[in-house]
């Protein structure tokens, strides 16, 4: 008689991938309305573009390698980093620059590396850092954000759609007109050029912290945030290092010199800090995994933005950090393997 | 004697190819090869360097210590590398601009230390110069195609600038696009490039012993 034998695991996981991809869109869509308040119908297309290339080149990747193609694109994980990638563009991006960031970051960062679940890079992050390197003119054009006092000049969603499709605008529009420097842009040049940071502050684009429409999506994007914390999607580890990192050197410079630095506030508002902190930087697959490790990949990731806006010639750091501590998590999880009941911290056996 | 001369060749040029199999070289291979012509260049002179420093180990190999063999290949290198430099400064001095630094660190190149130590210091002079010839032919071979591929998707050009090479007036070489995609000029792009040349040799490699001996499906199953 043969005995029933099982192989680990042995608990089946509550929550399968396909549901977790689900809650993490989810927890992205008051960003996004936000978005598309602020920054204009955009977004959407980007989104679109995006998800249709990254869904394509995980269909293309999955049939080369002889899987089945129905059962990788049901976990939505290439829409999640079609997601985070638009989230990380400006809402004018020509399809082109989307269509190659998405298709590098599903083809080359995930599928080559062997997948979901074997990607040493955050797919996203790594799609990105390629459009901003091969693309550098395209991903700072930011437009202006609607602020209701200041009125600025905004796109119709077929203006916009033209751009997305063609790379220009109609003529009567000059590109002059609809576009503004970001808030880290004019802190980064502001304070080169011999400004205070609090003469830079009373531009109206800076808004409360920083900066108009920013400060907002990121509040949105911490709500979602917050959602996936409760429901215990993401630990509190990695969002906290990220802020620890980031927050701790910030204040420290802000408290020695406040003319030539940047408040903590506006850092932890401004640029993408908080969506690395709940979404990108919590990608399970590329993260650290011990809970002593993800607090130091957070806090790595904090420190390295706070660097690269700091001291760097980018305005912002959040991608650079991301795939930079990528590089170190077989390091950190080495180091901070969780002690074995019954073992020594050694990994031995105690007699 | 021609069964052995193919041998040597196929060794250098695919089987044992030093920067698809090897990786040595990786340096000037992933810096210089932005277009054919850089590539081209380069991959001539290392040609040149390694077809002579095997030549002048293999002749010396009953003389040199073999306590302090490595200090002489670095020296006898060294010098045909400065031989080479100056040719390149009389005879290609915008080639020599374009390559700069990577015309002289041809002595690094750790492909020539290693056909010296691991060939032309045990073998005949005859042979030791057809193996420099198989080893360097393979390195320039994927010098070139590597350049072909970055300079087409890079710049949209093919062939550019060949008149560093061969004189004349400039050449804008084959026009295929009015624009390329900057990351392939960029280093990013020789790491893409040399992987996918990797991967592509170990793919037709594969295909190629499946062809020539199809395991059986029902062998194939078992040996799990």
């Amino acid at each position: 008689m043969e005995f029933q034998r099982r192989e680990a695991p042995f608990l089946i996981p509550s929550v399968s991938v396909s549901s977790m991809m689900l809650q993490v869109l989810a927890a992205l869509v008051p960003a996004a309305i936000a978005h598309v308040w602020f920054f204009g119908p955009g977004f959407i297309l980007n989104l679109l573009v995006a998800a249709i290339f990254a869904t394509a080149g995980e269909a293309l990747m999955l049939g080369l390698r002889n899987r089945r193609p129905e059962a990788g694109l049901a976990d939505y994980s290439a829409l999640v980093t079609a997601a985070l990638l638009a989230f990380a563009l400006p809402s004018l991006t020509p399809w082109w620059v989307t269509a190659t960031g998405a298709l590098f970051a599903v083809v080359v960062a995930k599928h080559l590396y062997g997948g979901l679940g074997f990607n040493i890079f955050n797919p996203a992050m790594a799609g990105y850092v390629v459009i901003l390197v091969a693309f550098p003119m395209h991903l700072n054009l930011w437009v202006a954000p609607r602020m209701g006092d200041l009125d600025y000049q905004h796109l119709t969603i077929l203006q916009t759609l033209q751009f997305t499709l063609t790379g220009g605008l109609p003529d009567a529009i000059s590109f002059d007109a609809i576009s503004r420097a970001t808030p880290l842009d004019v802190m980064k040049s502001g304070l080169n050029n011999a400004r205070t940071a609090a003469e830079i502050r009373v531009i109206p684009i800076m808004g409360d912290f920083g900066g108009r429409g920013w400060e907002w999506i990121g509040n949105f994007l911490a709500i979602g945030g917050f959602w996936l914390m409760i429901r215990k999607l993401i630990r509190w580890q990695i969002p906290v290092g990220v802020g620890l990192g980031l927050l701790v050197p910030a204040t420290v410079f802000y408290m020695i010199d406040p003319g030539s630095h940047a408040s903590p506030g506006f850092h932890l508002f401004s640029g993408a800090t908080i969506l690395c902190a709940f979404f990108i930087a919590t990608d399970p697959v590329s993260a650290a995994t011990s809970p002593r490790g993800r607090l130091i990949y957070g806090i790595g990731i904090g420190l390295l933005i706070y660097c690269i806006r700091r001291w760097g010639s980018y305005a912002d750091g959040v991608a650079f950090a991301v795939l930079l501590m990528n590089m170190a998590v077989p390091a950190i999880d080495s180091v901070t393997r969780p002690r074995i009941i019954g073992h020594n911290d050694r990994g031995d056996k105690r007699d | 004697m021609a069964g052995g001369v193919i041998n040597r060749l196929r060794n250098g040029l695919w089987r044992d190819n030093p920067g698809l199999v090897q990786l040595l070289g990786l340096c000037p291979l992933l810096a210089v090869t932005a277009t054919f012509v850089n590539g081209l260049g380069l991959g001539l002179a290392t040609l040149a360097v390694l077809v002579a420093s095997n030549a002048l180990v293999s002749a010396t190999r009953r003389w040199i210590q073999p306590e302090i063999r490595v200090p002489i290949y670095v020296l006898i290198i060294a010098s045909l590398v400065t031989c080479i430099e100056l040719i390149f400064k009389a005879w290609f001095p915008d080639l020599d601009r374009t390559l700069g630094i990577f015309v002289p660190l041809i002595v690094t190149n750790c492909a020539i230390v290693a056909r010296a130590e691991l060939y032309a210091s045990r073998n005949p002079i005859g042979a030791s110069i057809l193996d420099g010839i198989a080893m360097g032919l393979g390195f320039a071979m994927l010098l070139m195609t590597i350049g072909a591929f970055r300079e087409v998707i890079g710049q949209g050009t093919l062939f550019a600038r060949m008149d560093m090479l061969i004189g004349g007036e400039p050449m804008r070489g084959l026009v295929l696009a009015d624009q390329g995609w900057l990351l392939m000029v960029l280093p990013p792009g020789a790491f893409f490039s040399l992987a996918l040349a990797i991967a592509a040799k170990n793919a037709i490699d594969r295909r190629r012993l499946e062809s020539k001996a199809p395991i059986p499906r029902r062998a194939r199953k078992l040996n799990r």
